[in-house]
């Protein structure tokens, strides 16, 4: 199995959990995080006092799936949350070890 | 506000007398008549006056709350929010106490030392009755003293609570709730009457002055430098950003600041009648322009017109027009406006970090330098000229110097008894809040309580 978990723009959020739906996505975590890339921010501008905004707000959304289906998913993700702009995000594939379902006890695939 | 004119009064009737014994078909009545005359020298409120001065009174107390606290309550950061409401509420509460006890009599009575400050006749509002009267600008035109002196604590209110500003976010509740109470009694009661009380000496010596350019803005703008300076910056400033938490509160402040200040402005004229108006149309033009020339001025040198350029504009324009409100033409508002709200912006966004100053909200920023500005302009956009409505012997020189001489003494007066004050209470109280509060947020530690949750 595999942690898929992506670092996207956040309006983009809809597009994505709808390409991942299709391509059979069980189901996505999304939290709302802060952080910065090579964008570094962006600069305000308050009565002549600049301030860059280091972290800026994105989404983080996280998918559990089968292994084989981990590239399709990430292919999904990289085409449904591109913009080609500066400040699009990142996707990190993680080895996942174990899943259990609660409410059952299922392990493993089956409780995806 | 001009309140002594007893004596024109008299004249009034004696020359009335004179023209009906120059008129021989009406001499005859001359004994009615002059029985009338008598009766009438004790003049009655008219309703329509008292009617505005009674409305101009509450919108200013909704430019202070919460007017000036929205709008000062959204340029601070999340975890200061409630101070600044908790501040601003708090003033407005000291200066109708202070007022009503001894405020009012300080400023707006004869005095032993009748130049700088008055008496103590009128404390706890001793002889003001329903039936005592205030004069206004119109020789036999009065309205109740009682409406009078209301009108003036609203004023006091603000002025205190304007000086906040420069200390958000690191001031002592405690220390701001004693501050006020001496400085509305020290620095502000003698101000106003030395500019607005005939025998005061900037009165007499013909200083304009007609809705609070120096009794207010320059005075609340120079206590607020003199603090901020006191203070020092807050903790992290100016690397750490400090963006304000919400410029919609800041655009709602602004809003009842500016609707407000018709009653500030046009309430001034003591009167309902078309000078009041005057002001009214003056209260439009020069923050309109105001607001403007801020916003094209940053648009030019920053790239992007901002909302919070566009507010302070109209702040700056609000202030510079103040002292000429009813003195100004419309046209002279709007160029006093944005003069005013250009110098305001240089100060802002260039001096103010040439300097490495913490004032916090800018009052000194806005409210000190388009005060001064307007005060000495109101000597040449009084200017029949310029249409401005002049004043008796106008000369343009002779005026702008009398105002200099009004704006060097406000700036004085009030920048050494603040300092004064600032010092008194620094070694008792303590002026400024524990380095753990000022991060933690005065919200939480001094008052227990958060203007948001979730």
């Amino acid at each position: 199995m595999k942690l898929v978990i992506a670092i996207i723009k956040p309006f983009k959020l809809q597009e994505v959990r709808d390409a991942l739906s299709a391509v059979g996505a069980q189901g996505l975590t999304v939290t709302e995080v802060k952080g910065f890339g090579k964008q570094k921010g962006q600069t305000e501008i308050y009565r002549g006092a600049e301030y860059t905004i280091n972290l800026l707000p994105k989404l983080k959304v996280e998918v559990a799936c089968a292994t084989d289906l981990a590239g399709r998913i990430v292919e999904t993700i990289q085409s449904s949350a591109n913009t080609g702009t500066i400040g699009d995000g990142k996707i990190f594939v993680l080895d996942l070890d174990q899943a259990v379902r609660i409410r059952t006890g299922e392990i493993g695939e089956t409780a995806l | 506000m001009k309140t002594a004119n007893k004596l024109l009064t008299g004249l009034g009737i004696a020359a009335g007398f004179g023209l009906l014994a120059a008129h021989p078909a009406l001499a005859q009545d001359a004994v009615n008549l002059g029985a009338n005359a008598v009766t009438a020298s004790e003049p009655v409120p008219d309703k329509g006056d008292t009617t505005w001065m009674i409305i101009s009174t509450m919108v200013v107390m909704v430019m202070t709350v919460p007017g000036l606290a929205l709008f000062y309550g959204g340029l601070v950061r999340t975890k200061n929010m409630l101070s600044i409401l908790t501040q601003v509420l708090a003033i407005l509460c000291v200066g109708c106490i202070v007022w009503i006890f001894w405020g009012y009599s300080l400023a707006f009575t004869d005095g032993a030392n009748n130049a700088v400050i008055g008496g103590l006749s009128k404390l706890f509002l001793a002889g003001v009755t329903p039936a005592s009267t205030a004069a206004t600008f119109t020789s036999g035109v009065v309205i109740p003293e009682y409406i009078f002196m209301a009108f003036q604590m609203t004023f006091a209110a603000i002025t205190a609570a304007l000086v906040i500003g420069s200390l958000a976010e690191r001031i002592k509740f405690g220390a701001i709730l004693a501050f006020s109470v001496l400085w509305l009694t020290i620095v502000y009661a003698p101000l106003a009457h030395m500019v607005w009380w005939s025998g005061g000496f900037l009165f007499d010596m013909g200083a304009l002055d007609f809705a609070g350019g120096t009794v207010v803005h320059i005075n609340a703008g120079i206590a607020g430098l003199v603090g901020a300076l006191f203070l020092g910056k807050r903790i992290g400033f100016p690397k750490e950003p400090m963006p304000p938490h919400s410029m919609v509160m800041t655009l709602i402040g602004v809003g009842l600041v500016w609707f407000g200040w018709f009653g500030f402005n046009a309430g001034s004229n003591l009167e309902a009648t078309g000078g009041t108006t005057l002001a009214i149309v003056n209260t439009f033009a020069a923050p309109a322009s105001a607001g403007l020339v801020w916003m094209f001025a940053e648009w030019a040198t920053r790239g992007k017109p901002s909302l919070l350029g566009l507010c302070s504009g109209v702040v700056a324009g609000l202030v510079a027009v103040t002292p000429a409100a009813g003195l100004a033409g419309p046209v002279g508002a709007i160029a006093l406006g944005a003069i005013g709200s250009l110098a305001a912006f240089g100060f802002v966004g260039y001096a103010k970090q040439a300097f490495g100053l913490d004032d916090s909200l800018d009052v000194f920023g806005i409210h000190g330098v388009a005060g001064i500005v307007g005060s000495i302009l109101t000597g040449v956009f009084v200017s029949p000229d310029l249409g401005g409505v002049g004043v008796k012997d106008y000369s343009m020189g002779h005026q702008v110097v009398t105002q200099l001489i009004a704006v060097a003494v406000a700036i004085g007066w009030s920048g050494i008894l603040s300092a004064i004050l600032y010092f008194i209470i620094d070694k008792t109280i303590g002026l400024r809040v524990d380095r753990e509060t000022e991060i933690e947020g005065l919200d939480l530690v001094s008052h227990g309580e958060r203007a948001y949750h979730g």
